[in-house]
C-alpha cells in the first residue's frame, strides 16, 4: 500500500521546486507542471521499477518519456527528489551551462533523461520504439508517456496510435494531460478536440477515463489498473483530467500560467500554499 | 561495364548485417521493394517494422529503439527521409544523439518519371548542417553495400544516400569502406575533380574526354560529405591548384559548398561547381534529366575547362 500522506509530502515540495525554478528565470511553464505533479510523482515515487543509478539502455526497468516537454520543472524536480541527480542542481534550471535546459535533452548528459523532447508530437514514436525494444529484448518492463492534450493536435502523435494500437504494442502505457487548456486559451477556443475518448477508442486503443488527475490516490489506482490491462495485445492510455496550476490557487482555473512565471509577491503567495516538507534546494 | 542500382547494393549490404549483427533492425515506411529491404524482411520477420505511411513516426520509433541497444535501419525515399520528417530527426535523433541509420533511396533527379515532388535535392544539406550527423553519399553498388555494413560499427546518426537507376558498378567489390575517407580513383596534374554519388562515374567519363583535350584531371570520390575529408582534398588541391565539384545536389548546400568552405578558409583557388542551379527537377528519363540539367560528363567537362582558364 502507497503511503500517500508521504507522497502528498514529495508532492508539496515538488510544487515549491516549480514555483521556484520559474521564478528565478522569469521563464518556464509552471501550468501544466503543477498539473502533472501528482502524476510524476506517483510514477517515480511509487509506481515504476527504476533505478535511479542511471542507465540509458534501462534493462529489465520502466521507463517514461515526456512527450510534452515544456513540464520540464515538473520532470526534473521528480528525477531529482527521487534521486536521479542533486536537488542542489535544479538552481542551474534554465542558465547557462546548465544540464537543466528549457525542455529537457539528453545532450548535456542529465540523468532521468533518454530523449529530447519540446518539439511536440514525437514523445508516442519514441515510447513505442523503446516498447518494442523491450519486447525484442524479452523485456518486461513498461514504458510509460505523458501528452499535453493540446499536443494531440501534431498530427504524428495519431501516427503513432495507428501503429501502437494496430501492431498490438501493449506494453505501452500512454497519459493525456486532459486540463483542456493550451497557451493560446482553451482547447475548445483553439481546435476543439471533441470526443475524445470516442476518438482514442476508434483507434482501438484500451482508454481509462474519468478520474481525478490531482488526487494522488487517484492517479496510482488508475495506472495499477492500466498496469493490469496491458499485455493483453491492446496498448493503454489514461485520459487524466488535471487542473493547470494546481496547488496554487491564483494559478488555477485560466491558462495564462501555462508559460508565465510568478512575481516575487506571487511566489510568496504560491509558497504558503505548499509547505516545505523536503527541505527546498 | 556491369550496370547495377545503388539501392539493390543497400539491400545486400543490410541482408548481410542481418545475418551478422543480431542487434540490427530494420524499418520501413511502405517501401520495402523500392528499398530492397525484402531479404531482411524475409530472413528476420521479427527484426523488420512496417511502419505504414508515416514517415514521422517511423524516425521517432527508430531513435525509441536505440533504447535497449537496437540499432536502426530507416527505409524510404531520399525526401521522405529528409525533409519530411527534418524536425523529428533533428530532435529524436541529432539533438537527442540516438544511433539511428537513415538509409534514403531515390535521391536527386535520376530518380526520374515521378518528377520533382520526389527528387529531392536538398538533403545533403539539410543534413550535413545537423551536429554531429555523417552524411554518406555512395556511387555504385559495391560501394553502397560497404557503406551500409560499415555504418552500423559507427556509434551516432548517419545518413546515407544512394538512388534509383542501375549504374556502372565499377568499385571493387572487396573495398573496405572507411566514413570520412576520400577515395582517389585517377591520378592527374591539372586539376582535381571532387566528385559523389551518380556523379563519380560521369567524373571518370569527363577525365578520360579531358585527356583527349590534353587535360589532366584528378578524380577523387568524396563518398562522405561529412566529416569532409579536409587534408585529402587540401593535398590534391596543393597540388593541381583547380577545383570542379560535381554532385546530383543543390548547389547551395552540396559537396560543392562544403568543398569551397574549406578552401576559402584554408586555399583560396579557382573553383567550379557541377550541380543543380537553384531550381526543382521535372519528369524524365535518368540520362535525360543529369543531361538538362548540366550534371553529366558533358557538363564536367565544360566545368573543368572553365576551372582550368582561371588558374
Amino acid at each position: 500500500m502507497p503511503n500517500i500522506s508521504k507522497l502528498n509530502d514529495v508532492v508539496s515540495q515538488v510544487r515549491r521546486d516549480i514555483v521556484r525554478m520559474v521564478h528565478a528565470n522569469n521563464s518556464g511553464h509552471p501550468g501544466g507542471s503543477l498539473g502533472c505533479t501528482e502524476f510524476l510523482t506517483a510514477l517515480y515515487f511509487h509506481v515504476m521499477n527504476h533505478n535511479t543509478n542511471f542507465s540509458m539502455d534501462a534493462k529489465g526497468e520502466d521507463i517514461f518519456f515526456l512527450s510534452n516537454g515544456h513540464i520540464s520543472p515538473v520532470f526534473y524536480s521528480v528525477l531529482a527528489r527521487s534521486g536521479y541527480f542533486d536537488v542542489a542542481e535544479l538552481a542551474t534550471f534554465r542558465k547557462l551551462n546548465s544540464r537543466l535546459q528549457g525542455h529537457p535533452t539528453t545532450h548535456e548528459g542529465l540523468e532521468g533523461i533518454r530523449m529530447a523532447s519540446g518539439s511536440l508530437g514525437q514523445g508516442l514514436s519514441n515510447a513505442i520504439g523503446a516498447a518494442l525494444s523491450k519486447k525484442l529484448n524479452k523485456d518486461d518492463g513498461l514504458v510509460y508517456s505523458l501528452h499535453g492534450d493540446g499536443e494531440l493536435q501534431e498530427g504524428q502523435c495519431w501516427e503513432a496510435f495507428m501503429y501502437a494500437a494496430g501492431k498490438k504494442v501493449d506494453n505501452i502505457i500512454a497519459t493525456i494531460d486532459y486540463n483542456k487548456k493550451q497557451i493560446d486559451g482553451s482547447i475548445d477556443d483553439v481546435l476543439p478536440m471533441g470526443n475524445l475518448t470516442a476518438k482514442l477508442e476508434a483507434f482501438d486503443w484500451i482508454v481509462l477515463d474519468e478520474f481525478q488527475g490531482n488526487d494522488i490516490e487517484a492517479v496510482i489506482n488508475t495506472l495499477a489498473r492500466a498496469k493490469e490491462l496491458s499485455g493483453h495485445g491492446k496498448p493503454v492510455v489514461i485520459i487524466m483530467h488535471t487542473e493547470m496550476g494546481n496547488g496554487v490557487d491564483y494559478m488555477m482555473g485560466t491558462h495564462k500560467w501555462h508559460g508565465s512565471a510568478p512575481n516575487d509577491e506571487q511566489l510568496a503567495s504560491a509558497l504558503a500554499q505548499n509547505l516545505e516538507t523536503l527541505g527546498d534546494y | 561495364m556491369e550496370k547495377k542500382d545503388t539501392r539493390s547494393g543497400f539491400g545486400a549490404g543490410l541482408t548481410e548485417l542481418g545475418r551478422t549483427n543480431p542487434n540490427v533492425v530494420a524499418l520501413c515506411a511502405d517501401l520495402t521493394g523500392s528499398l530492397k529491404m525484402n531479404d531482411f524482411q524475409n530472413e528476420n520477420p521479427e527484426r523488420f517494422f512496417q511502419i505504414g505511411i508515416a514517415e514521422a513516426n517511423m524516425i521517432g520509433i527508430a531513435a525509441g529503439m536505440t533504447i535497449g541497444g537496437k540499432i536502426p535501419f530507416t527505409g524510404t525515399f531520399a525526401n521522405f527521409s529528409t525533409s519530411r520528417v527534418y524536425d523529428q530527426i533533428r530532435q529524436s535523433v541529432a539533438y537527442s544523439g540516438k544511433n539511428v541509420k537513415i538509409c534514403a533511396s531515390h535521391a536527386g533527379v535520376t530518380l526520374g518519371e515521378d518528377g520533382a515532388t520526389h527528387q529531392v535535392l536538398e538533403d545533403i544539406g539539410m543534413m550535413k548542417m545537423l551536429p554531429h550527423m555523417v552524411v554518406i553519399n555512395t556511387c555504385d553498388y559495391n560501394q553502397t553495400k560497404a557503406a551500409t555494413i560499415a555504418i552500423a560499427d559507427h556509434e551516432g546518426p548517419v545518413y546515407l544516400r544512394f538512388g534509383r537507376p542501375a549504374v556502372p558498378n565499377f568499385t571493387p567489390a572487396a573495398q573496405k569502406f572507411e566514413i570520412g575517407k576520400a577515395l582517389h580513383l585517377k591520378e592527374g596534374t591539372d586539376l582535381t575533380i571532387f566528385a559523389t554519388g551518380h556523379l563519380v562515374w560521369e567524373s571518370l567519363e569527363a577525365a578520360k574526354t579531358l585527356a583527349e583535350a590534353g587535360v589532366s584531371a584528378e578524380v577523387i570520390n568524396i563518398h562522405t560529405i561529412k566529416p569532409l575529408d579536409n587534408k585529402a582534398i587540401l593535398d590534391a588541391v596543393k597540388k593541381t591548384k583547380c577545383v570542379v565539384t560535381a554532385e546530383e545536389h543543390m548547389l547551395n548546400g552540396g559537396l560543392g559548398d562544403s568543398i569551397a568552405q574549406l578552401l576559402g578558409r584554408e586555399l583560396p583557388t579557382p573553383i567550379e561547381m557541377v550541380g543543380v542551379n537553384d531550381t526543382f527537377g521535372e519528369s524524365g528519363t535518368p540520362m535525360q534529366l543529369l543531361a538538362k540539367y548540366g550534371l553529366d560528363a558533358k557538363a564536367i567537362v565544360a566545368a573543368a575547362k572553365k576551372a582550368v582558364a582561371r588558374k
